[in-house]
């Protein structure tokens, strides 16, 4: 049998469920959830409120483990977080304390990296996320657009194969959401990753995946899958052409139906 | 442009305090040239010739020192253990259930009410006084610090598990940091319980200290005395807020102002 690294899916999810006990009983937050997700792909997943798209993350992240089923992230069972899985949390989660870049050293930091390597590494990526004037200013002095890309080039220091990403941008104004978009869009270019990326935004879904997951409600199951066939380099353009509003419109439908179906 | 501005915000709030201290003394007087009244609250110009008198004599400076002997002490050792067991408390589930009710009991328990229980433990000498203020400190100390442990942001927590920390690195790179805020409060807090319970831990009997000055004063009914050794205890916990403050300002200025 093979459950090596060569061949296998990146990210592989197999009949995942996960219930939690409330007060009313049993709350079924996903249900039997199937999904295969290829190296490098850009999986971005939109549903209703409520479909349970943070909870799989959680699963994947290994922050919060499935009442059954199995995630496993290149062919290895996820038991706990960390080990290759990189996060960006909607909340930013920086440490206030730290300075820019303490903040995005802190993860070589926890894994031992030397002091002189960290700072290298750290510079890196700082550049990439266009932060350089900002290395010494702490949490407080950015804006929320800032924090988030600090969050993103904290996530990509440690060189993790899959990159997980729960409505990074979602408190974010338009101008701002559209700016990260090409930066992220532009990161991920330059360094290939898996990434497993959240959102409400199906406009946001389409511009930066290769597959988009909608997901529907009560319970949170996997209704389908789109393949988004732009090629890239995308950007802000990529939105004008008739290809991509011909996909959005599609998986907006969807979505809506979903919704619609949610409310009753 | 902007130093100017800063300079003149300085000087605007020594003006406020100016006159804020001048109104006090304004109305302290009105109220002390009250007959009846006046024989307590004696005037002003009467505390600073007690004021004036102890200092010439020394006997000022003796008090102080006693004191701020005791209630340093008392707090130092009420800081150093404070901050181990909030951090257990706030860390260690099995730590936390049998020790947090212990604490809730405690900290309604003035402090005074362990006079006899201390002096028959450590006679009436300089550790009598210092564990009575040890153990106001500690109780306040421990509960604002065990706070702060408790509400450690858990995403920040749950970012540093995704970099594979481990227990004991999410805690002195996490949680340490995240309560420092919570034990400045603490110090805070802390000091002031020092100096409040300091009278009472003098009950315990002393020769010398400004609980004891006052009580002493108050027999026989030297009033200039009693309002000039509150005010001086009023003054020293000024000046220690002053310090916190001071330390908040280095400490944490990463902190978002709210």
């Amino acid at each position: 049998m093979e459950t090596g690294k060569k061949g296998g899916p990146e990210i592989e999810i197999r009949g995942v469920t996960k219930s939690y006990e409330t007060r009313e009983g049993n709350f079924l937050a996903l249900e039997e959830v199937n999904l295969d997700v290829e190296k490098n792909e850009f999986i971005c997943v939109v549903g209703p409120s409520g479909c349970g798209k943070t909870t799989l993350m959680n699963i994947i992240a290994g922050l919060n483990p499935p009442s059954t089923g199995t995630v496993k992230v290149r062919g290895e069972v996820v038991t706990g977080p960390g080990k290759g899985k990189g996060v960006v949390f909607q909340q930013y989660a920086l440490y206030p304390w730290l300075t820019v870049e303490k903040n995005v050293e802190f993860g070589l930091q926890m894994k031992g990296v030397e002091k002189k390597k960290r700072r290298e590494i750290a510079e890196k990526y700082i550049k990439i996320v266009g932060l350089e004037k900002f290395a010494k200013a702490y949490p407080k002095e950015l804006s929320g657009g800032m924090k988030q890309r600090v969050a993103i080039a904290r996530a990509y220091t440690t060189g993790p194969e899959v990159l997980l990403m729960d409505e990074p941008f979602g408190a974010l104004d338009a101008q701002t959401r559209a700016q990260l978009q090409e930066n992220l869009l532009n990161t991920w270019q330059q360094e290939k990753k898996t990434c497993f990326f959240i959102t409400h935004d199906v406009e946001e879904a389409v511009l930066l995946s290769t597959k988009v997951i909608i997901m529907s409600a009560g319970p949170g199951r996997i209704r389908e899958l789109v393949n988004v066939e732009l090629p890239y380099p995308r950007n802000q353009e990529t939105k004008l052409t008739a290809k991509f509003n011909e996909l959005k419109n599609q998986i907006w439908n969807k979505v809506y139906r979903e919704y619609l179906e949610n409310a009753k | 442009m902007n130093k100017l501005k800063l300079h003149h915000k300085g000087l605007y709030h020594m003006i406020c305090l100016v006159v804020s201290i001048a109104t006090a003394v304004i109305v302290w007087s009105i109220v002390s040239s009250m007959p009846d009244i006046g024989s307590v609250i004696v005037s002003p110009v009467q505390v600073w010739d007690a004021l004036l008198t102890n200092l010439l004599s020394g006997m000022l400076w003796i008090h102080v020192r006693d004191s701020l002997f005791r209630v340093v002490g008392g707090f130092l050792l009420g800081f150093f253990l404070s901050v181990p067991v909030a951090f257990l408390l706030g860390w260690y589930e099995g730590f936390r259930v049998i020790v947090e009710p212990w604490i809730q009991f405690l900290r309604t328990i003035p402090p005074i009410a362990l006079i006899p229980i201390v002096i028959a433990t450590f006679g009436i000498g300089t550790s009598a006084k210092v564990a009575i203020i040890f153990f106001a400190v500690f109780l306040t100390m421990v509960i604002t610090i065990y706070q702060g442990v408790k509400n450690v942001d858990a995403t920040l927590i749950k970012a540093a598990r995704v970099f594979d920390a481990n227990d004991a690195q999410i805690f002195f790179y996490v949680v340490v940091p995240a309560a420092i805020p919570f034990i400045l409060t603490g110090v805070r807090l802390g000091l002031a319980s020092a100096l409040t319970t300091l009278v009472a831990a003098e009950l315990t009997g002393a020769a010398t200290g400004l609980g004891t000055m006052i009580q002493q004063a108050g027999m026989y009914f030297k009033m200039d005395v009693v309002l000039m050794g509150i005010l001086v205890i009023g003054i020293i916990g000024f000046l220690f807020d002053k310090l916190v403050t001071f330390m908040e300002k280095k400490l944490t200025s990463w902190q978002e102002v709210k």
